[in-house]
């Protein structure tokens, strides 16, 4: 019994799903009601998270844990409460409220089981459990075309890169003969086979993270997306992977860093480049935000292959920063998105003028994003690029620090555009409900924060040097 | 069951890695989306044979045990991804992919 609390953050999830099916089957309550209650209850779980995190093995080692994948799903909790609270407005307005808590829930109980996942069994279930109700997710607008497509899209490449996977998961297991990652990680060995698989594994991978040559579904599916969705999408599904990323290829295959290295050094390049080169042509906001976060991957892998409890650490703290940057860029997008209706770079010509606000949360979100001090954005890139310095390939760094000055053209178009431009016809001023100014205050203060506070990098680089002496690889 | 066995490993690689390659071809060439979610099953029974074959080859219960629960998974996606498919027939009437092209740079 005392083991279960090892599956604390996992079965409050499942609390979460089964309390939210009963609100549902229970006699009608109005959505502002049902939000009410569903945000108390996301924060009573974020709460909770917190306390007693214990390190341990469970169900035949399938299932494992530590504190740094519990600090990981506090920070994957913590985003899905700023998504409830921020695109309050468009869940307000929506038909099927509960079943959109169910679906997310459902969500990340797949991710907390992806990150805690010591067989590549559990891990392929989680992961399935993470992107099918996704793509229902995704289809969620349910009387707009685009909105299916996006889901449409969401599904078939999913299933296709899970395919992808699963081909790797099978040669590494042939070449094994084990399903457990920490039997396998001992026996492995490079020979073609494994590169082989290695390389379906990534591909695989790099479909879920939207890595450059497997990118083309993220630009469609996140424009087509509710706003909701998106920020979900790019920010915790993106998170979860990064993790999982961090700790499955890094640990399980150790022996075949040469070949990671490769393949995650090309990625890297791609990512950053084709990802910013598309940012810059972008007239819609949530595709312009989807670019933005193509390129921030190439700048995580950069930071990954570093190979280190550095890399891991720095992974770790940007997506702490990326939550809470790109967030807060979502935020006002969504809301400007629901109130007024319009979603185009253009539109928010003159938008300091109506809601000097707003303006300013999205220009130091974008400030964030693009790495400019005093904000979290440039720490956080500062470890990844120092992180990946470490290897001593300074071909990968030039092309990073290049990428970083091209991105910054294209995030100060958009604080011109908002300060400067002028319209004759700019979005009208929005009223701010608690939630969403609550959401917006959260994201900015830690945006901040964690940009002048060196308290969470530590915190994270602690866990991560026990996280990985603990764990018997 | 014996005469399964005197089957080389090799014959079932090359048969799985045919029938995946088939069905990824699938994936990137046809059109309608219900045939690629059909190219998409091809592509995850390619991978079943392969782990049955390397279950039995490593004489370990585990790729078995990972063949029922593809099956499951799969037959969850297509019902999601057939569900998504009726509502895009109902708004754009019809499953040829090439025309759902709202979305684009």
């Amino acid at each position: 019994m005392t083991d279960l609390i090892l599956l604390k953050h996992e079965l409050l999830l499942t609390a979460l799903l089964l309390i939210f099916i009963l609100m549902k089957l229970g006699k009608d309550i109005s959505n502002s009601s049902f939000l009410k209650m569903s945000n108390a209850l996301l924060l009573i779980n974020f709460i909770i998270g917190f306390f007693g995190n214990q390190h341990g093995q469970m169900f035949a080692s399938m299932f494992q844990t530590n504190e740094l994948m519990a600090l990981q799903k506090n920070m994957l909790n913590g985003g899905l409460l700023l998504i409830s609270l921020s695109s309050s407005r468009w869940l307000n307005n929506h038909i099927h409220l509960p079943e959109f808590f169910m679906l997310i829930v459902a969500t990340l109980l797949g991710m907390f089981f992806m990150i805690s996942s010591n067989n590549l069994l559990v891990f392929y279930l989680a992961l399935e459990l993470a992107t099918i109700p996704l793509a229902a997710l995704c289809s969620f607008d349910l009387d707009k075309r685009q909105s299916s497509e996006a889901g449409m899209k969401m599904i078939m490449s999913s299933a296709f890169a899970s395919g992808i996977l699963l081909m790797g998961i099978s040669l590494v297991y042939g070449v094994t003969g084990t399903l457990a990652f920490t039997e396998m990680s001992s026996l492995i060995a490079s020979d073609h086979l494994t590169v082989f698989a290695l390389i379906l594994l990534f591909a695989g991978f790099a479909f879920k993270l939207s890595v450059v040559p497997f990118h083309l579904w993220t630009a469609d599916v996140y424009e087509g997306s509710p706003v909701a969705v998106t920020s979900y999408l790019s920010v915790i599904s993106k998170g979860a992977m990064v993790f999982v990323f961090t700790s499955v290829l890094y640990q399980v295959f150790k022996p075949m860093q040469e070949v990671m290295y490769q393949l995650i050094y090309i990625g890297a390049v791609l990512s950053m480049t084709i990802g910013n080169l598309f940012a810059m042509r972008q007239q819609n906001i949530k595709r312009f935000l989807a670019f933005s976060s193509i390129a921030q991957v190439g700048f995580i892998l950069t930071g990954i292959s570093g190979f280190s409890h550095t890399g891991a650490a720095s992974a770790t703290f940007f997506i702490l920063v990326y939550v809470f940057s790109n967030m807060a860029a979502f935020a006002v997008a969504g809301i400007v998105s629901s109130a007024i209706g319009r979603e185009t770079i253009d539109d928010y010509k003159g938008f300091y003028r109506t809601n000097p606000f707003l303006s300013w949360v999205l220009a130091i979100a974008l400030f964030s994003l693009a790495g400019i001090p005093p904000t979290a954005g440039f720490f956080g890139k500062f470890f990844l690029l120092s992180a990946g310095a470490a290897k001593g390939n300074y071909v990968l760094i030039t092309i990073a620090a290049l990428n970083m000055i091209i991105s910054l053209y294209y995030y100060l178009r958009i604080v011109r555009a908002m300060f400067m431009d002028k319209n004759e016809t700019p979005i009208g001023s929005v009223n701010l409900s608690f939630n969403e100014r609550a959401a917006i205050i959260i994201c900015i203060a830690g945006i901040l924060i964690s940009g002048i506070w060196n308290g969470p990098f530590h915190t994270i680089h602690h866990s991560v040097t026990e996280a990985f002496s603990i764990t018997p690889f | 069951m014996n005469i399964l066995q005197t089957i080389p490993l090799n014959h079932y690689i090359m048969l799985s890695a045919l029938l995946f390659s088939i069905g990824a071809m699938g994936v990137l060439l046809r059109r309608n989306a219900i045939i690629l979610l059909m190219c998409v099953e091809l592509m995850l029974n390619a991978v079943n044979l392969l782990f049955a074959a390397f279950s039995v080859h490593h004489a370990d219960g585990g790729g078995q045990v990972m063949v029922i629960f593809i099956m499951t998974v799969a037959a969850a996606e297509v019902a999601v991804g057939l569900a998504i498919i009726v509502m895009m027939f109902r708004k754009a009437g019809t499953t040829d992919i090439n025309l759902f092209d709202t979305l684009k740079w």
